[in-house]
C-alpha cells in the first residue's frame, strides 16, 4: 500500500514548543505557509503599487487587475456601502487564493486544508457581519428572519428556518473550503500512489488522471476562493441593505 | 453542485476507508485539536499583518495610481479634443483668409486689366492720330509731287528733245517752239499716263 493519503494534512512542529500559559503557539508548518503567503501577497503587491507608470508593466498590470477584479466583485454583490470592508474582503480572497495556491505545489502544505483555519475565518466574517447589520439596523436587523409576502400561517416556520440558515452560514462558508480542499488534495494522493503501485505497465491511466485532476485542483483553488470572497460579500450585502 | 456532490462522496468514502489502516496516526489530522491553538495564533497574526499592511500601505497606493491614470487620461482626452478644436478653428480662419484673397487677387486682377486696356486704348489713339497725321502728310507730299511731276516731265522731255533735236540735225531750235509741241503732246496723252 502507498503512503497514507492523510499524511500530507500532518501539522508538525519547527522548531522549539512554544507555550504561552496553557496554549500551545509552536511555529508549524502550517504556519510557515501562512507566512509564505502572506509574504508572497505583500510582495506582489508592493511591486505592483510602486511604480505608477501610464504603461503599467506586467506585475503592476496584474496588481491593478485584481484589484479591479475584487472591486468589482464587491460593488456588484454589496453595492457602493461595502467599499469600507474592500480592504477585508480583499485581503481574504487573496490569503485563500495563495493559501489554495501554494498548497498545490507537490510537497507544501495547504492551509486551508484545516477546518479550524477556515472555521477561524468564517467565524470571524459571520460575527462581523452579524456586529455590522445590527450596529446599521439596530433591533430592525431581526426583520432579515421575517421574509415580507410570507402568509402569516408559513411564518414561524419561515423563521426557525431563517434562522438556522444564518447560523449554519460560519459552518458551509468553512466546511465547503475545506472540504474541497482536502478531497481534492487527497484524491491526488490516492492516484499518485496508484502510479506507484501499478507501475510501468497501468500506472500511465491514474498518471493522465493525476494530469488532469492537477488542472481541476488548480481551478477549484481558485473558485473556491472566489467562492468564499463572494459568499462574504452576499453576507456582508445582507448587512448593508436589509431587503427582507 | 455535481462536481460538489462527487468531491464530498470521494471525502467521505476515504473517511471511512481511511479509519481501517490509519488507526494509528488518528484518521483525519485536521480533527486533532493538539496544534488549533497555534493555528489559530498563527492565522490571526499573518491574516492581521496582512491586512493592516494591504489596507494602510499597498492598497490605497494601487487606487490612487488607477485614480492618476485615469485623470492622466481623461486629461490627454480633453487635452487633444482642446487641440482638435483649436485645428479646426485654425483651419476655418485659413479658409476664410484663402477665400479673402482669392477675392482681393480677383480684383486687383481685374482692375489691372482694366487700367491695362485704358493704357491700350490711350496709347492706340495716339497711335492712330500720329499714324492718320503722317498718312495726310504723305498724302499731301504725293499729290504735291504729282503736281509737279508733269512740269518736271515737260521739262525733261524738252530738254531731252532740244538735245536729241541738236544732235540728228545739228541746228538748234528754239526751247519755246519744243515746249508747246511737248505741252500739245503731253496734254493730249496726259490722261493715258496719269489717269486722273
Amino acid at each position: 500500500m502507498a503512503a497514507n493519503p492523510m499524511t500530507q494534512f500532518n501539522v508538525y512542529r519547527i522548531g522549539p514548543e512554544v507555550k504561552v500559559g496553557a496554549f500551545d503557539i509552536s511555529f508549524t508548518n502550517a504556519s510557515l505557509f501562512m507566512i509564505i503567503s502572506s509574504v508572497a501577497i505583500l510582495l506582489i503587491f508592493s511591486f505592483g503599487s510602486k511604480k505608477n507608470s501610464l504603461l503599467p508593466n506586467k506585475i503592476q498590470l496584474l496588481a491593478e487587475l485584481s484589484y479591479t477584479f475584487v472591486s468589482k466583485m464587491i460593488s456588484d454583490t454589496a453595492g457602493s456601502k461595502a467599499k469600507p470592508y474592500f480592504a477585508f474582503i480583499f485581503s481574504l480572497f487573496m490569503f485563500v487564493l495563495f493559501c489554495n495556491m501554494f498548497g498545490m505545489i507537490p510537497y507544501t502544505f495547504t492551509v486551508t486544508s484545516h477546518i479550524i483555519v477556515t472555521f477561524v475565518l468564517a467565524a470571524f466574517i459571520f460575527i462581523g457581519v452579524t456586529v455590522i447589520g445590527f450596529m446599521k439596523h439596530g433591533f430592525s436587523y431581526l426583520k432579515l428572519f421575517v421574509p415580507s409576502g410570507v402568509p402569516a400561517v408559513l411564518l414561524p416556520l419561515i423563521v426557525v428556518i431563517e434562522i438556522i440558515s444564518y447560523l449554519s452560514r460560519p459552518v458551509s462558508l468553512s466546511v465547503r473550503l475545506f472540504a474541497n480542499m482536502m478531497a481534492g488534495h487527497t484524491m491526488m494522493k490516492v492516484f499518485g500512489g496508484f502510479v506507484i503501485s501499478l507501475g510501468i505497465v497501468g500506472g500511465w491511466l491514474p498518471l493522465s488522471f493525476s494530469v488532469a485532476l492537477t488542472g481541476l485542483e488548480i481551478l477549484v483553488a481558485f473558485l473556491q476562493a472566489y467562492v468564499f470572497a463572494i459568499l462574504t460579500c452576499i453576507y456582508l450585502n445582507d448587512a448593508l441593505n436589509l431587503h427582507h | 453542485m455535481i462536481k460538489k456532490i462527487y468531491f464530498q462522496s470521494i471525502f467521505f468514502s476515504f473517511l471511512f476507508s481511511m479509519e481501517a489502516f490509519s488507526a494509528e496516526s488518528g484518521g483525519m489530522p485536521q480533527l486533532n485539536p493538539e496544534f488549533w491553538i497555534s493555528q489559530i495564533f498563527w492565522l490571526t497574526l499573518t491574516f492581521g499583518i496582512l491586512y493592516l499592511v494591504l489596507s494602510k500601505l499597498i492598497l490605497p497606493k494601487i487606487s490612487t495610481n488607477l485614480e492618476s491614470r485615469k485623470s492622466q487620461i481623461l486629461e490627454n482626452i480633453e487635452a487633444a479634443e482642446k487641440q482638435r478644436e483649436d485645428s479646426e478653428t485654425k483651419l476655418k480662419d485659413y479658409e476664410e483668409i484663402i477665400s479673402k484673397s482669392r477675392l482681393a487677387a480677383k480684383t486687383i486682377f481685374n482692375q489691372g486689366r482694366e487700367k491695362a486696356l485704358k493704357d491700350i486704348n490711350a496709347k492706340r489713339e495716339v497711335l492712330d492720330k500720329q499714324i492718320d497725321d503722317e498718312i495726310v502728310k504723305a498724302e499731301q507730299e504725293i499729290k504735291i509731287l504729282r503736281e509737279s511731276a508733269p512740269d518736271k516731265i515737260n521739262k525733261i522731255a524738252i530738254e531731252t528733245s532740244s538735245e536729241l533735236v541738236q544732235k540728228l540735225i545739228g541746228a538748234e531750235i528754239n526751247n519755246s517752239s519744243i515746249s508747246a509741241i511737248v505741252d500739245d503732246l503731253s496734254k493730249r496723252n496726259g490722261d493715258k499716263y496719269y489717269g486722273n
